[in-house]
């Protein structure tokens, strides 16, 4: 089978990077980290190359990290697996008005 | 365990990673006088920029100073200034400059020497002494912490912030844990992720490095301001979004993450040199690599580990340029321009440790001798200095 992999790049995140093509709920991805070591979770939701899944169980206002730095909050409970993006992260800053 | 690299030892204590004869033009009108010179003497490179007459006097003590500190730097180990005799830069004070660090420096001015052939003549006896004088010099052992390397990306895509970007940020780390020193700039790529640097600064985000930082990058947004630009405004972009990019904070964490982790101790600015400062420093430079290159070259960087996922092929006259590709595809399509394959992360065969440790080798071997694929192929002649106000 074909490995569909995920990049975890510190281990201080909370999220993972997807890269592979057409992946599917229900379908399962190998998440590594910057060691090599991996865990195998199951996708809540379809997510495209390039976009985040949770990697654990989030809720609204959690801090959400990659690269081992905050890049937004929950604005919603996301669930182990499931898609992270615009939808349910908001940015904490970089509107040039605020 | 002790790493070490083989470099030459300059009398100023500082060791080079190359012996070079740098060709200097003072203005851009010695340009073709400098090339004649480097095209018949081998051992010699040229910095063959577009400055130096007809700008404000800021930016002609900017050229200066950065010339004065290229030929100071260590993988230059003796200089010919070639001078055209009428130009705005300060050449007598960049001759004494580089004389004060005691290596050979010679200067040849055109007007004085009666034109164009006659200059190149005496430029091409006087290089050929130099590199006569300094090619015998032998490299000697010198420790990890010795070494300056400066850090960029380029011509990136979506792998670079997960594979190349992180795998230079794992040799940042280690390099400042051995005592070295590490340079970074691109100040336009901390916008949405300055707040991050300066938590990260010596003294944290209020003291006077942290400062500094918000300082940069306000600068910055002001001159693109000052046209009529606003640089912060639709961040991320539309397609940055639809790549996957959720906020500005991920977007600049992407760029910052080849920094690593270590605290920054200082911000220099763009014609500065680092001397014997250790840890992690930022430089106030633009992205673009002509600009870029060059003022982490005067910092006095050795070496520069650069992250590509389009991939950007170019190098830097004195200081090698080593290409990590993020992306797998790019590294097998263009192999003859690309050092190190981190794509081998995005497709599972290897972590970011095990590329991490590959590229940390490399650096030791690219240090002690061993050419970038850039050097190879001659592919580092483009450069300029970054200069602020308008040409007069």
């Amino acid at each position: 089978m074909e490995l569909k992999l995920a990049l975890k790049i510190d281990d201080l995140d909370n999220v993972a990077t997807i890269f592979a093509e057409g992946l599917e709920e229900g379908m399962v991805v190998e998440v590594r980290d910057k060691r090599g070591h991996s865990e195998r979770i199951p996708l809540k939701a379809a997510i495209p190359y390039g976009h985040k899944l949770a990697l654990c169980d989030l809720k609204e206002g959690d801090l959400i990290m990659k690269y081992g730095e905050c890049i937004g909050t929950a604005s919603a409970a996301i669930p182990k697996g499931d898609y992270v993006h615009v939808h349910n992260l908001k940015a904490r800053r970089g509107r040039g008005d605020l | 365990m002790q790493y070490t690299f083989q470099g030459y030892r300059r009398p100023d204590g500082k060791v080079g990673a190359r012996n070079l004869v740098a060709v200097i033009p003072t203005v851009i009108c010695a340009n073709d006088v400098g090339q004649a010179i480097c095209r018949q003497v081998q051992g010699t490179i040229g910095y063959f920029h577009h400055q130096g007459c007809c700008q404000l006097p800021t930016d002609l003590k900017r050229v200066t100073d950065t010339l004065s500190n290229l030929g100071q730097s260590a993988n230059v180990g003796a200089v010919l200034l070639v001078s055209l005799g009428c130009e705005g830069t300060d050449h007598a004070r960049i001759f004494e400059e580089i004389r004060a660090t005691k290596k050979p420096v010679e200067i040849i001015r055109i007007q004085e020497l009666g034109g164009t052939s006659r200059a190149i003549q005496a430029g091409i006896d006087a290089a050929q002494r130099l590199v006569m004088e300094i090619s015998g010099l032998q490299r000697e052992t010198a420790d990890a912490s010795k070494i300056i390397m400066s850090i960029k990306c380029g011509a990136s895509d979506s792998t670079s912030g997960l594979a190349s970007n992180a795998v230079i940020g794992y040799v940042a780390d280690k390099l400042v844990d051995l005592g070295g020193t590490v340079i970074f700039g691109e100040t336009t790529e901390f916008l949405g992720g300055e707040h991050i640097l300066a938590n990260r600064a010596v003294g944290g985000a209020d003291g006077p490095v942290g400062q500094k930082i918000y300082e940069i990058v306000n600068r910055m947004e002001a001159r693109a301001k000052s046209i009529g630009e606003d640089m912060r405004g639709g961040q991320p972009t539309p397609g940055n979004i639809a790549g996957g990019l959720s906020s500005i904070e991920e977007k600049s964490l992407g760029a910052i993450v080849k920094s690593g982790h270590r605290p920054i101790q200082g911000v220099l600015e763009y014609c500065d040199r680092i001397d014997d400062k250790k840890g992690l420093w930022i430089k106030d430079a633009p992205g673009r690599e002509p600009e870029i290159l060059t003022g982490m070259a005067c910092t006095g960087a050795q070496a520069m580990m650069f992250s590509t996922g389009r991939g950007a092929p170019q190098g830097f006259p004195s200081m090698p340029v080593i290409k990590i590709c993020g992306n797998p595809n790019t590294f097998q399509h263009m192999e003859h321009d690309m050092d190190l394959n981190a794509g081998r992360i995005i497709i599972g065969e290897k972590s970011i440790e095990e590329v991490g440790e590959e590229a940390f080798a490399l650096l030791l071997r690219v240090l002690s001798g061993q050419m970038t694929k850039n050097e190879a192929l001659g592919y580092f002649g483009s450069m300029d200095i970054f200069c602020l106000g308008p040409v007069i």
